[in-house]
């Protein structure tokens, strides 16, 4: 009797495995949150030192067009104006996505309505190889490819804005391109039958129904392909030339706030004015890829497919 | 559940062992900075733990102000540098101690195009002020100027603005972070030029010389090159135990007459002038 009692008392092996398997899985949500507190506290703490101990206005930093943090203008205030970086970065981001957008779809497209035989065996293969290529190749190739052919066709060193686009083309496509396969795919089954029995050919079925059904998930994908080219360093930094000057036109050197960033900060003392503001860049692209978090997230609850 | 006991079994049975190492190491100090000193510092560590069982030299990269903003914090025992400690903004240099271990030569490179073998300084400073546009300008080839800096804060750069630009900023254009990539993109691009330390000249790209002096360690040597910078050891306050060994041992003549000269530096034995921070040239009586 009191055998049974205890029995059915005692928690079971199970119940105490699954006990285990929750308290790990807390404390390792746990870690990963603590970790992003504190990313966010010391970025921010260092990034904001630039306005509150050096007292930069933040107008001088996000819309001055000169910068060299170490010297300072006439009037004795710091040159850390960042717009020349700010706009390098929006700008290849824009184009490359532009780019990748159509050549992503038209893949995707191809992948799941029209071959997906094809598809599956060779395309989809290829595409996962180009995601797992390092971004160092990436440059290298951009460096000894892109940037001399962009000087012969385009003119000027070849070092720019439009070598970083098509390097950055090149790196969001599979991105952009394998999201986009994954929101065709979810397109439910019936909405291509019911079209097609309507008597739609398969072109209207494609582009009136099923492009049009797949549209959130095609925004997020191209959104998270922008959150990847905003964020690359090490590649653009290799093809944009790194020369803090705003950008005139496409074929002369500009810079990015990750190469300015990457380029800088071991050339400057902890605490200095040059420091702190590297620091502020480093916000800057923190906010930048918080906000591309939430708007994937708005396209996602906005177009939740019912 | 036994595999997982297994697990933490193994995982602090590692910790345990990893432990155990740690006391077992023996004495180890960091030295932090230039990764134009980077080479140099790794060589002479190394030798020395081969000769001092048990006693290790970590060296790490990271950029000159990494290296002083370390060292002037306390984390690591040595901060190298390219650049006196004065020449750096927010680093106080009354509580570090130099040490210069070497001597490193920088030389102008250019495009093999150009079309021009020597240049006046003068010119040369109009080449990086953005005056000269144009290599036909100075009797070369009909071919734009392409101006590659080093990233703004760099010593080389520092170095090279100082005794060819008296100081001044060069114009603002293509900055590249190391030195394997400024000899690449100037080996490739047409009229471009650059500046870099004498060890990482190769075939690919021209050097100049400047009034008709070559860039030759000779040369540095006598000061008849000035566009040279001394490598910097740091410490905060005066070295003690490993750190003071480790710096004497830099100045021997097992590191200064084999690994120095090896790695393309030039020993500070060997110069027959010593040059101060502001310049001031003195000739060393030997």
């Amino acid at each position: 009797m009191e055998d049974i009692q205890s029995k059915l008392l005692k928690k079971s092996k199970k119940a105490k495995l699954e006990q285990f398997g929750k308290t790990i899985s807390f404390l390792a949500i746990l870690v990963i949150v603590i970790i992003v507190i504190a990313i966010f506290y010391f970025v921010a703490s260092k990034g904001l030192a630039t306005f509150f101990t050096d007292k930069v206005r933040l107008s001088e930093f996000l819309f001055g067009r000169d910068w060299n943090p170490g010297s300072t203008n006439d009037a004795g205030r710091p040159l850390v104006g960042a717009l020349p970086m700010i706009t390098g970065s929006f700008v290849v981001t824009l184009l490359s996505a532009l780019i990748a957008t159509p050549f992503a779809i038209g893949a995707a497209v191809f992948m799941t309505e029209i071959s997906p035989k094809l598809g599956t065996k060779i395309l989809q293969p290829v595409i996962e190889l180009l995601v797992g290529i390092p971004s160092v190749v990436y440059g290298f190739i951009g460096l000894s490819v892109v940037v001399p052919a962009v000087r012969n066709v385009f003119g000027g060193s070849g070092f720019g804005i439009l070598a970083g686009t098509f390097v950055l083309f090149v790196m969001i496509l599979p991105t952009v391109t394998s999201m986009t396969v994954d929101a065709l795919k979810s397109v439910p089954r019936h909405y291509r039958e019911a079209s097609l029995a309507l008597g739609a050919t398969r072109w209207q079925t494609i582009y009136k129904v099923v492009l049009r059904a797949a549209i959130p998930g095609i925004l997020t994908a191209v959104v998270f392909g922008m959150a990847r080219a905003f964020g690359e360093a090490l590649a653009i930094q290799m093809v944009i030339g790194n020369a803090a000057l705003m950008p005139h036109n496409l074929i002369t050197p500009a810079s990015t706030l990750t190469s300015v960033l990457t380029m800088g900060i071991g050339n400057t003392a902890m605490g200095s004015l040059e420091n702190n503001v590297l620091w502020s860049l480093a916000l800057l692209l923190l906010l930048m890829s918080l906000f591309f978090n939430i708007v994937i997230r708005l396209i996602g609850r906005k177009g939740e497919m019912k | 559940m036994k595999r997982i006991s297994k697990m933490i079994g193994a995982i602090g049975f590692v910790v345990i062992l990893s432990g155990c190492s740690g006391i077992d190491n023996g004495e180890s100090i960091n030295a932090v900075g230039s990764s134009a000193m980077q080479p140099l510092v790794e060589a002479a560590g190394e030798q020395y733990s081969s000769i001092h069982l048990g006693k290790f030299i970590n060296v790490q990269g990271g950029g000159s102000g990494t290296g002083l903003s370390q060292v002037q914090s306390g984390a690591v025992e040595i901060g190298n540098s390219d650049l006196y400690a004065e020449e750096k903004p927010g680093i106080d240099s009354a509580a570090l101690v130099d040490h210069q271990v070497a001597v490193v030569g920088l030389t102008p490179i250019v495009n093999k195009d150009i079309g021009i073998d020597n240049i006046s300084m003068s010119d040369l400073k109009k080449v990086f002020t953005g005056e000269i546009t144009n290599w036909k300008e100075i009797g070369g080839s009909d071919v734009p100027v392409v101006i590659i800096n080093r990233a703004a804060g760099s010593g080389s750069r520092h170095t090279f603005e100082q005794w060819v630009l008296n100081g001044e900023e060069a114009k603002r254009s293509q900055e590249q972070e190391s030195t394997g990539m400024v000899r690449q993109i100037v080996s490739t691009t047409p009229g471009a030029i650059s500046y870099i330390a004498f060890s990482y000249v190769t075939d690919e790209v021209k050097t100049l010389t400047i009034d008709n002096v070559k860039p030759t360690e000779d040369n540095v040597k006598t000061n008849d090159w000035v566009i040279w910078s001394y490598e910097h050891m740091y410490t905060k306050g005066e070295p003690e135990g490993l750190t003071k060994e480790f710096l004497e041992f830099m100045l021997t003549s097992e590191v200064q007459k084999d690994i120095v000269p090896q790695l393309g530096y030039i020993s500070v034995n060997q110069m027959k002038v010593t040059r101060d921070i502001e310049g001031h040239v003195t000739f060393v009586s030997k």
